[in-house]
């Protein structure tokens, strides 16, 4: 049995559709993320005072992630699948590191300084859940039985507990979703998910009193009455709104912000970039950059159905799922249906390490397309 | 573990895995839907009243500064305080031509061409719609000028603002310090959210040491504003929080009798009290008006200050670094009781000068015919030379140097100011490693008389004199006494107290030699003993500024004033119960006797008849 090409199968004519074949590149996907790089471009740009020590920060991010993703592309899914308990095993040795002695950035301990560069285990940790919960579930029956699934919640557990004490609710929260959702993939009774997220509502007020740390409940109040206080706390959310309500359908126009440029917006080019970009380009760029999304996540759903094996499909599946969470999260909470919490919009905000785990996720995808066997028999 | 993938039943799993994810798009769908809607809602429904709080009535958040904390003295008069004062302020987004303004406002109020300069510098680092100050305390005929004419300047306005000034002015200079317009490394460095509102940093003293205290915090004010920018109305507002005052342990009285002591010398004059540590007197002359720095000194003004060759700029209490001359010689001869290489009965006979066994090279004692028969009380009330060479070279440099060392000479006295040198204690390691060379004997002896390497700040010779006076209790000196927070007094931490082991009879010899160096017939500081009814225990030096050849015979008529030699004094007082160590540099004062300890006299009978 050897690994057979797609590209070998279907005799593609254009060249340039060849040479992406055999760097094993989906082409539509490839697409979706381009354009969404391109409009980061140009979000930055017009946001950053058009400073371009910025845009050249970024681009070189965004050199390190394609290549990134190039690289795990060419990789064949067997090996992530036996690499999986590995790779799950070090994020979770290194997220315990970070607490010990991590660095402390603005207040919450994520980084791990490694003498050259610093880096952010929890990142990782992001991909590697998945993998271990797809690997482990892989292995036994579908749908898992009972004692598989407390086994699996036990591994979704442990990597989110050590990073709700770093604290960063956020990405524990992406960290959870991506475990939960292979267990959803894998067919978790609806009857279980159900009441797991009962009796979690039901453990809310217990986490408020005893995990939640001052500034997060901060959050949450502000979120459910940002008039409050609109000087100080209320103020992003409030800000956040007339940017986007004064953009209207067709927008101001690209550079043409003015709730941004005059600074009455904080952080705009980061976690509320949204706002800006639904400023400058209207209710109709806010569709066109959600299609986009859709585009993306439909593709990625795609990948995960043609999947050949469990644990492809299962990783694939809830890969594409985090990137929703990641989009949804944030454009909720720009325009104030969600509580903010510190998730930026997935490959338009400036920052690198999101979008180097983002892309790492699609590179792995790529791989699961791009390496079908021919099954055995 | 080997999988069990033949057992899987494939179909199910494909069904489940497809249904999932059909439902999962849809729940997508609907939730990004759900987006959309709110999108409608606000870009839609809510787009004109958004858009009217975009555009028409703008929310702003500006920062509103702080007021800085009051510097008082240990009496509670005012040594810097916050005045009312007019600023012309430009805010460039409202300008059309900055060009043409600055040039016709420039024509209209005489400003001279390098606040221009400093403008164009400062403008960087303010958003363009801060209002950026101009031209700082204007004059009464300015503002009214500038009344008439405001109609044709848009964006531009006179503002009040507090500016910091100085009561004393070169009295305090070089403790209280002053604030100025931040600049380049510092903005770089600074918490910008602490410092939006802000325009000037403590850059030397108290200011810059409690800058953090000082400032308080900034506070913010929502205001409303029109499409042009203009305040239309403030919505709310978060009172800043002010800065802290301070209270020093320095007594202007005080430091006014020191200040004009020096009279027409340089140098320096630290008073310390000796219960606390507290510093009484911290003057460094020539000094200089530090209200010129608050607004941004002219070029012309600082040139003159800084080329000026009596250097009122620096800073010689805590930057100075002097030969202690013979008033290291209390602190060597204490060495030598302790360590037993001498007693108080053991006699010399003094040639004026001192050989090494052979070695032709004589040094001199400064009284050129010598000083007889001495034992130790001789030798520091007549301050002889040729005991002190004898006993530093049986005591050897290691001992000298270790002993010197506890009494903080070579290391900073970590007064609670920044910027303090930590002089220069040799030792044998110190000449290896900064000279590359063996240390000799000869090297010893100078060090024995307070020459050769040894550099002190007054503020070291200050703290070793406290020290000395309190038994060998150290002394840290501090500036700060109180600091008053919204009327709730918070606690300055001040080091715990170390202990030097001293034979206390040992230090009654010294201390009882320090007192005939003043109330003995022929002390060297004999003339300051009359009219007063207690008893002073100094010690007088002179420190070389330039070296006499072995042949030439030091002629103070002839050399001119810069080489003459530094004056210094140190004592303590009431000798028997002492209450305050004072130390004294009179630069090319010559004698430390006659010019040095008047001054300390001065201080010291103010401070007691308090």
């Amino acid at each position: 049995m050897k690994v057979e090409h797609r590209a070998e199968q279907f005799k593609e004519h254009s060249l340039i559709g060849s040479l992406l074949r055999k760097l094993h590149i989906d082409i539509p996907l490839l697409i979706g993320l381009l354009l969404l790089l391109i409009l980061s471009f140009m979000m930055l740009y017009s946001t950053g005072n058009k400073e371009v020590a910025l845009l050249i920060r970024q681009s070189a991010r965004m050199g390190i992630a394609t290549v990134l993703m190039i690289v795990l592309a060419h990789v064949d899914p067997r090996q992530f699948q036996r690499f999986s308990i590995l790779l799950y095993s070090i994020g979770v040795i290194l997220l315990a590191a970070v607490l010990l002695v991590g660095d402390v950035g603005k207040g919450a301990q994520r980084w791990l300084d490694l003498g050259v560069f610093r880096f952010q285990p929890s990142e990782m940790i992001k991909i590697t859940t998945p993998m271990m919960i797809a690997w482990y579930l892989s292995g036994h029956e579908i749908p898992p039985k009972w004692r598989h699934i407390l086994i699996a919640c036990v591994f979704i557990l442990i990597p989110t507990l050590l990073i709700v004490r770093q604290p960063d609710l956020g990405t524990s929260l992406l960290v959870a979703s991506s475990g939960v959702s292979v267990l959803y993939f894998a067919g978790l009774s609806w009857r279980f998910l159900l009441t797991s997220v009962f009796s979690l509502a039901a453990l809310a007020p217990v986490y408020w009193q005893f995990f939640m740390r001052e500034y997060q409940k901060d959050r949450v109040l502000t979120f459910l009455n940002p008039e409050a206080d609109p000087m100080g706390k209320g103020y992003h959310i409030i800000q956040s709104k007339i940017a986007i309500g004064s953009g209207g359908v067709y927008g101001k126009g690209w550079q043409g912000n003015t709730q941004s440029q005059l600074e009455f917006l904080p952080e705009s080019s980061t976690d509320f970039i949204f706002a800006v970009f639904a400023e400058e380009f209207g209710l109709l760029g806010c569709l066109g950059l959600l299609a986009v999304y859709v585009f993306i996540i439909a593709r990625g759903l795609y990948i995960a159905v043609q999947a050949q094996d469990t644990y492809g499909r299962l990783l694939a599946g809830s890969l594409v799922c985090t990137f929703f969470v990641y989009a949804f999260v944030n454009i909720g909470m720009v325009i104030g249906v969600l509580p903010v919490v510190g998730i930026p919009l997935p490959l338009i905000s400036y920052g690198g390490t999101s979008m180097v785990t983002l892309f790492a996720g699609f590179g792995i995808l790529m791989s699961i397309h791009t390496h079908k066997n021919i099954l055995p028999g | 573990m080997r999988r069990h993938q033949a057992i899987k039943d494939s179909f199910l799993e494909n069904r489940i895995f497809l249904s999932r994810t059909v439902i999962l798009f849809v729940l997508i769908l609907v939730l990004i839907s759900g987006l959309v809607a709110r999108l409608i809602y606000l870009q839609v429904a809510g787009h004109s009243r958004y858009h009217g709080m975009a555009t028409n009535n703008r929310i702003k958040v500006t920062s509103v500064p702080p007021t800085r904390g009051i510097i008082y003295d240990k009496q509670g008069r005012i040594l810097a305080e916050n005045l009312p004062s007019y600023s012309l302020e430009i805010i460039p987004e409202q300008v059309t031509d900055m060009g043409d303004t600055l040039q016709r406002l420039q024509l209209a109020l005489a400003i001279p061409e390098e606040k221009i300069e400093a403008f164009k510098k400062h403008r960087k680092r303010y958003k363009h719609f801060d209002s950026i100050p101009l031209l700082m305390q204007l004059s009464n005929t300015d503002v009214a000028k500038f009344a008439v004419l405001r109609h044709t300047f848009p964006g531009v306005d006179i503002h009040a603002r507090l500016i910091r000034h100085y009561p004393y002015a070169e009295l305090t200079a070089h403790v209280v310090g002053y604030v100025g317009r931040i600049n380049e490394q510092e903005l770089k460095i600074l918490p910008e959210a602490e410092y939006r509102s802000i325009h000037s940093i403590g850059k030397i003293g108290v200011e810059r040491a409690y800058e953090d205290i000082l400032r308080g915090h900034a506070g913010y004010s929502e205001i409303e504003i029109n499409a042009q920018g203009k305040p239309i109305n403030e919505l709310g507002k978060i009172e800043p929080t002010p800065g802290a005052d301070i209270y020093l342990t320095v007594d202007v009285d005080l430091q006014k009798v020191a200040y004009d002591a020096l009279a027409e010398y340089n140098g320096s004059v630290v008073a310390l009290d000796l219960e606390t540590g507290g510093v009484l007197v911290q003057v460094s002359k020539a000094s200089f008006d530090p209200n010129l720095f608050v607004s941004g000194i002219s070029h012309a003004d600082y040139k003159t200050l800084n080329s000026s060759k009596n250097k009122p700029l620096f800073d010689r209490v805590l930057r100075g670094q002097y030969p202690p001359g013979s008033t290291l010689k209390p602190f060597i001869a204490l060495a030598g009781l302790e360590h037993e290489i001498t007693h108080m009965h053991e006699t010399l006979f003094c040639p004026g000068y001192y050989q090494l066994p052979n070695n032709p090279h004589k040094y001199r004692d400064w009284k050129k015919w010598g000083h007889g028969k001495v034992n130790l009380d001789i030798a520091i009330t007549q301050s002889c030379d040729v005991y002190f060479y004898d006993m530093s070279l049986a005591l050897g440099i290691d001992k000298l140097s270790g002993f010197l060392h506890k009494f903080g000479f070579g290391k900073k006295t970590g007064i609670d100011l920044k910027g303090e040198k930590a002089g220069l204690l040799p030792s044998r390691e110190w000449k290896r490693i900064n000279r590359e060379q063996a240390w000799f004997p000869g090297e010893t002896l100078i060090t024995g008389i307070g020459q050769g390497f040894t550099q002190v700040t007054p503020m070291q010779l200050a703290r070793a004199t406290a020290t000395l006076a309190n038994q060998g209790q150290v002394v840290t000196p501090y500036i700060a006494e109180r600091i008053i927070d919204d009327n709730r007094e918070i606690a300055v931490k001040h080091p715990p107290a170390k202990n030097i082991e001293l034979k206390p009879s040992n230090v009654q010899d010294i201390i009882g030699a320090m007192v005939h160096v003043v109330h003995s017939a022929r002390g060297t500081a004999k003339s300051i003993a009359k009219d007063i009814d207690f008893k002073i225990a100094g010690k007088t030096g002179t420190a070389q500024v330039y070296t006499i050849k072995q042949d030439e015979e030091y002629n103070e008529e002839e050399i001119s004033f810069n080489m003459r030699d530094h004056a210094l004094f140190i004592a303590f007082a009431p000798a028997d119960d002492p209450k305050i160590a004072v130390a004294v540099i009179a630069e090319h004062g010559s004698h430390g006797g006659s010019i040095a300890a008047p001054i300390a006299a001065a201080v010291i009978k103010q401070y007691l008849a308090q």
